[in-house]
């Protein structure tokens, strides 16, 4: 491939990932609305577009058209700049993950990532600790004890869980044996998700992503009766939207980590003792991607609605007196599987 | 020091979270296949019970006109001071009658104080709820808005029968 083709094909690749997370993340907030409305025996927004499914647009359009206010006792740059970090980290985290396998188009190898590095989960962690730059910043530079507090709460928390989840990814590297994320999808073949192999790896790690994108039952940083708004108290119009956005698409990301790295990716049981054509078995997978995806994200929306909020210390408790150890006897534990079985 | 205990402490089943936790979701998930209890407000609309105390209406019989016979006592007991009467004298059979009967329907509190104290019956809560002015002088409400046929507020009188 000559260096035009391999541009092109890559700018390609990043507009189809850049408008399926916009789109993806705007009926997020549109099915988190719903299904808490289920969950609470109401209708849910029906108004804007069938079954209110314009919603999304209208909250936008909404937004975009509000007074843009900057504190006066903020600083203006900072306080301008933390939306955007915020923002463009959460997006630019998905351009490792794999939503197929490589597949062949016109002539051309396409792996279905936008870049296939060999240090993708390494380069996954630095990006989401990198987000809580975002956080703090917007926090501290809004020059209100609420946002700095939500911003301290924030920083605190997420170093707090990164730990629990490092350590347990290091049981995923350790059974794939690679750092890329193709490779460890590649790894989970059949019925060998990691999941199955190390359900307490799975448990924390899942419960961390819950802690590093800011979700219920550990919202501390935005915990509405203690803290308004929490760090983005002072925010209003795009900017507070900009939050808004990368918090969905954080989910989304971590529901896409989990599924890569422990419910098998695009990895379907089985899937080739059908006898199915090439073509067809390669859309299966990649549509199981997205089912499984889909499924992360109900439940991360589904837990919302279910459990309330932890306290402060509790978090803390949880995260370094319980989540730590756990990862920590994950690590062994499949350090032990691969010793007896040769995974 | 003494440690002081919670009444009933959490046992080791409730301390590992995870089947608590369990017991919620399945609760929240149970609810998703409920029936909605939202009503669809301006296409299905609220049927009230005959107990509802919407807005104060006065009774309209159909040969004699209004049962009010102007005696001043839902004025005097309006907590909101909402309703102002001027009787008239007449040549039938009640002899007295509200020239004029107003009800400031920003002031009133929907209390019912003025239909319990009413001796005639003359004015009653009627089950009408949607209340909707631009100015303040629309929301005040004189005989031609006040006045309603007996029939349509037999609901709320057999009601006051029973239970009043």
């Amino acid at each position: 491939m000559t260096l035009l083709e391999i541009t092109i094909i890559t700018m390609i690749r990043i507009a189809i990932i850049i408008s399926v997370l916009l789109l993806t993340v705007s009926y997020l907030v549109y099915f988190e609305r719903k299904i808490s409305a289920w969950t609470q025996n109401r209708i849910g927004p029906n108004r804007v577009g069938w079954r209110g499914a314009l919603q999304p647009f209208a909250d936008v359009g909404k937004l975009l058209l509000k007074e843009d206010i900057i504190p006066s006792a903020s600083n203006k740059s900072i306080h301008t700049l933390a939306p955007f970090i915020t923002l463009v980290i959460a997006f630019s985290t998905y351009a490792v993950i794999p939503i197929g396998p490589n597949v062949t188009l016109f002539g051309y190898d396409i792996p279905l990532a936008v870049a296939d590095v060999n240090i993708g989960i390494l380069y996954v962690l630095a990006l989401t600790s990198l987000g809580v730059y975002g956080i703090t910043l917007a926090g501290w530079s809004s020059g209100s004890k609420y946002s700095l507090i939500g911003g301290i709460r924030s920083s605190a928390q997420m170093i707090s869980y990164e730990v629990s989840m490092g350590f347990s990814i290091a049981g995923v590297v350790l059974v794939a044996g690679s750092l890329s994320p193709i490779t460890i999808v590649e790894s989970q073949y059949g019925w060998m998700w990691n999941a199955v192999l190390q359900p307490i790896g799975f448990i924390t790690f899942a419960i961390s992503a819950f802690a590093e994108t800011n979700r219920l039952p550990f919202d501390l940083p935005e915990a509405e009766p203690e803290l308004v708004g929490g760090y983005h108290t002072e925010y209003s119009s795009m900017k507070f939207a900009s939050f808004f956005l990368a918090e969905y698409a954080n989910m989304i990301i971590a529901s896409a980590l989990i599924v890569t790295l422990y419910l098998g990716g695009w990895q379907v049981p089985y899937i080739d003792k059908l006898g199915l054509g090439e073509t067809l078995t390669v859309l299966i997978q990649i549509g199981s991607f997205f089912v499984k995806m889909g499924a992360v994200l109900f439940f991360f929306i589904w837990v919302r609605w279910s459990i309330p909020r932890f306290r402060y210390d509790q978090l803390m408790s949880l995260g370094w007196k319980v989540m730590f150890p756990l990862s920590l006897f994950n690590v062994v534990w499949v350090a032990v599987l691969i010793m007896l079985f040769n995974i | 020091m003494a440690v002081k205990r919670r009444k009933n402490d959490l046992n080791i089943l409730e301390k590992l979270y995870i089947p608590e936790i369990a017991k919620g979701m399945a609760l929240t998930l149970k609810n998703m296949f409920r029936p909605r209890v939202t009503m669809q407000y301006p296409e299905v609309k609220f049927d009230p019970p005959a107990s509802y105390r919407g807005r104060p209406v006065l009774v309209e019989e159909p040969e004699t006109g209004e049962r009010c016979v102007a005696c001043g006592l839902c004025s005097r007991v309006c907590p909101a001071l909402a309703i102002e009467v001027q009787a008239a004298e007449t040549d039938r059979e009640k002899e007295r009658y509200p020239e004029k009967f107003e009800i400031n329907m920003i002031r009133c509190i929907f209390c019912g104080f003025c239909e319990e104290v009413c001796p005639e019956e003359a004015i009653v809560m009627s089950k009408d709820y949607e209340l909707v002015y631009t100015n303040r002088q629309d929301a005040i409400y004189g005989k031609d808005k006040l006045l309603v046929p007996v029939e349509e507020l037999q609901d709320r009188l057999d009601y006051l029968r029973n239970f009043k």
